[in-house]
Order: C-alpha cells, then sequence, then structure tokens
C-alpha cells in the first residue's frame, strides 16, 4: 500500500468516526434539535403548565374562530391527536385551515394552548395560479392544497 | 483532465473558457431574470413572493456546492499532495460565503411574510449559519499564519472538519422538525414544482454557476500568480 493510499484512507476514515459522533450526539439529542413537537408527540409528553414550547401541525379543518378582529381559536392536528390553541395577534398571511403552522407558546390548563407567536409553514409545492383555477373548474383541484 | 490539478495547465484552460464562461453568465443571467420577473407565474398560495425562491433556492445549492468542491480539494491536497488543491481552498472561500450570505438574507426576506418571522433556530436555518461561520473561519485563517505550508495544512483539515455539516444541511429538514420546508426538487418521487417555474429556477442554477466560475477562474489566477511571486 503506498503511502499516499495510506493517508487518503486515514483520511476518509477520520471523517467517518467524526460524521457518526456527531450524528449519534444529533440522533440522542433529537428532541431538543427538533423545532416544534407535533400534537401526538405532545400526549406522550408530561405537560408542564406555562413552560414555553412550540407546537407544530396542520390548522384543523372547520376549527377556525375569529372571537374578535385579532383574538383567534383554532385546532392544531397532526391527523392522531389535536391542540385547542388560542392566540391574540397578527396571523400570518398563509395561515389557514388546512394549511401547517408552528405554535409558539405554552398551556395554560391541560387543554388549551395559549400562543404568543404563529408561524405559517409553507410545504414544498409549488403551483402556478392559473393552473389552480384549471384544477378547479376540471374538479381535480385536491383539498390537501389549500 | 489534469488541469483540474495542476496550476499551469488549468492557467491554459482557464484562457481559453474564461470568455466564454464569462458572456454565458451575462447572457444566462438576462434570460433568468427575464424569466424570474415576466415570464414565470405568480404562485397558487405565495402570489409574487415565489420570485424570491430562484434566487434563493440556486444560491443556496452553490453554497453547498462550493463547500464540496473544497473537501474534494482538501482530501487530494493533503492525501496526494497537490498544491493546486489548497490553491482553490483559498481562492473559491469567499465565493461560498458570499453564496450563504445570499441564502441567508433571501430567505429572510421570504421568511417574514410568508412565515411571519425573518428567522428562526430551526435545524436548517441553524446549520446554514454554520456553514455561513465555517466559510468565515476559514476566510480569517487564510489570512492569518505566517508559514504558508503550515497554513494549507491546517485550513484544509478544518475544511474537513466542516465538512460534516453539509449532510447535516441538507437531511435537517428529514430527520428533524422543522419550520422550513423539506426538498421539492431532489425527493425521490416526482418534483412537487410545476415545469413554468422550475425552468426559470434551472436557468438561474446554471447563470449561478456560471457566475460562480467566472469569479472562481479570476481568483484561482491571481492566487496562482501571488503564489509563484511570493515563495515564502
Amino acid at each position: 500500500m503506498s503511502l499516499r493510499f495510506q493517508r487518503l484512507l486515514l483520511i476518509l476514515l477520520t471523517l467517518v468516526i467524526i460524521l457518526s459522533a456527531v450524528l449519534l450526539i444529533l440522533y440522542n439529542t433529537r428532541e431538543n434539535v427538533s423545532y416544534f413537537y407535533t400534537p401526538s408527540e405532545i400526549d406522550k409528553l408530561d405537560i408542564v403548565i406555562n413552560e414555553k414550547i412550540r407546537i407544530g401541525g396542520f390548522v384543523e379543518n372547520d376549527s377556525f374562530n375569529k372571537i374578535s378582529s385579532s383574538s383567534f381559536k383554532f385546532k392544531i392536528t397532526d391527523e392522531k391527536a389535536s391542540i385547542l390553541v388560542t392566540f391574540n395577534g397578527i396571523l400570518p398571511d398563509l395561515f389557514r385551515e388546512g394549511q401547517g403552522a408552528v405554535i409558539e407558546g405554552a398551556f395554560v390548563d391541560n387543554d388549551i394552548f395559549n400562543a404568543t407567536n404563529v408561524f405559517a409553514k409553507h410545504d414544498e409545492n409549488y403551483m402556478p395560479a392559473s393552473i389552480k383555477e384549471d384544477l378547479k373548474d376540471t374538479g381535480y383541484w385536491n383539498k390537501k392544497y389549500k | 483532465m489534469m488541469f483540474l490539478v495542476n496550476p499551469s495547465k488549468f492557467n491554459k484552460v482557464a484562457d481559453y473558457v474564461f470568455l466564454p464562461v464569462l458572456i454565458s453568465s451575462i447572457i444566462l443571467f438576462s434570460i433568468g431574470l427575464i424569466f424570474v420577473f415576466y415570464l414565470s407565474p405568480d404562485d397558487y398560495q405565495q402570489g409574487s413572493t415565489v420570485r424570491i425562491m430562484y434566487v434563493h433556492v440556486p444560491s443556496a445549492w452553490l453554497a453547498l456546492l462550493t463547500y464540496a468542491i473544497m473537501t474534494l480539494y482538501s482530501i487530494a491536497g493533503l492525501a496526494f499532495r497537490i498544491p493546486f488543491g489548497f490553491i482553490i481552498n483559498t481562492a473559491v472561500a469567499p465565493i461560498g460565503a458570499v453564496f450563504t450570505l445570499i441564502c441567508i438574507i433571501s430567505g429572510s426576506l421570504w421568511g417574514k411574510p410568508m412565515w411571519g418571522t425573518w428567522w428562526v433556530w430551526d435545524a436548517r436555518l441553524t446549520s446554514v449559519a454554520i456553514l455561513f461561520i465555517i466559510y468565515l473561519i476559514i476566510i480569517f485563517m487564510n489570512l492569518s499564519f505566517e508559514n504558508r505550508i503550515i497554513r494549507e495544512k491546517v485550513v484544509a483539515i478544518f475544511v474537513l472538519v466542516g465538512s460534516i455539516n453539509l449532510p447535516i444541511v441538507k437531511f435537517s429538514v428529514d430527520w428533524w422538525n422543522t419550520l422550513h420546508q423539506p426538498a421539492t426538487i431532489s425527493k425521490l418521487s416526482k418534483p412537487s414544482i410545476d415545469p413554468s417555474m422550475m425552468i426559470p429556477l434551472i436557468i438561474m442554477t446554471f447563470a449561478f454557476i456560471m457566475v460562480g466560475l467566472t469569479i472562481a477562474i479570476l481568483r484561482i489566477k491571481t492566487e496562482i500568480i501571488s503564489r509563484k511571486s511570493n515563495l515564502s
């Protein structure tokens, strides 16, 4: 085995070892690395009242209630569990029923989550507005895309 | 293919291709911008804001690609004692840093109207911020050290260690819950982007590649000359 090949092997081996070390650390801290909990993950956790956390999921269909011009009530769901959220403030443009959202706030009691910040989550689908109209006309519009 | 590892052969090839690369970068950028501003449609939910994507996505890809090239050249430089690998490290690090910065700035301009925030510390955004910091450290390391041979080795080793961040940037959206959306183009099923938006994105990507290549050729040639004149 030539010297340069040995050096190459040494470098690649070192990289693999460091990478696996970093990935092991990240894998074991994934709950802290993840930006939000989904509602079904919340079910498995012990809820601490007034502890600041983030939850994420879809805004449940037919759950959005406008209480006043700046206070809202809706449910966040991941199709297995859902959480009732109350929010005072301005909602982002993309926020609507069926759309992904990340909510920052705390549980005020076991069932109600009081939001301090609401972020809309954009999905990975991009589509021209004209095609949406075409799809609606032909009846192929998938409600999921909303 | 020796021009990829040999400075004098690189110079010869670079003289041939520089003008075509420069001209094609100007043409591609003009066509791309016409597509982005006039010929591409509004998105069904983002409206006009989708146009930021045509700058954001190519710059993100180029930031990662630049770092991947630096990683390969660092391995070549360290294992096979090819000095050209170190020349590349010095020359292209600032290019990658600028692409990363464009990516971060355009991303937060998009994030404010769409997400409702300029910046969040989710896994994707944080790992890209780390990538930017790594680029900055490489640039500053290249400016320090009296001894060139030691500097080259230390920088190359640092580039290799930093390359661990690359898969983390790429897969952060799959491994963890993030506010950032998952990949559109490279997901295994059909890309979920309409052709009328895919075409401007591809043109802009090639435009960015050509602009990056133009600057890279100039910087690599400068680096080769400065090494010849200053052998310390």
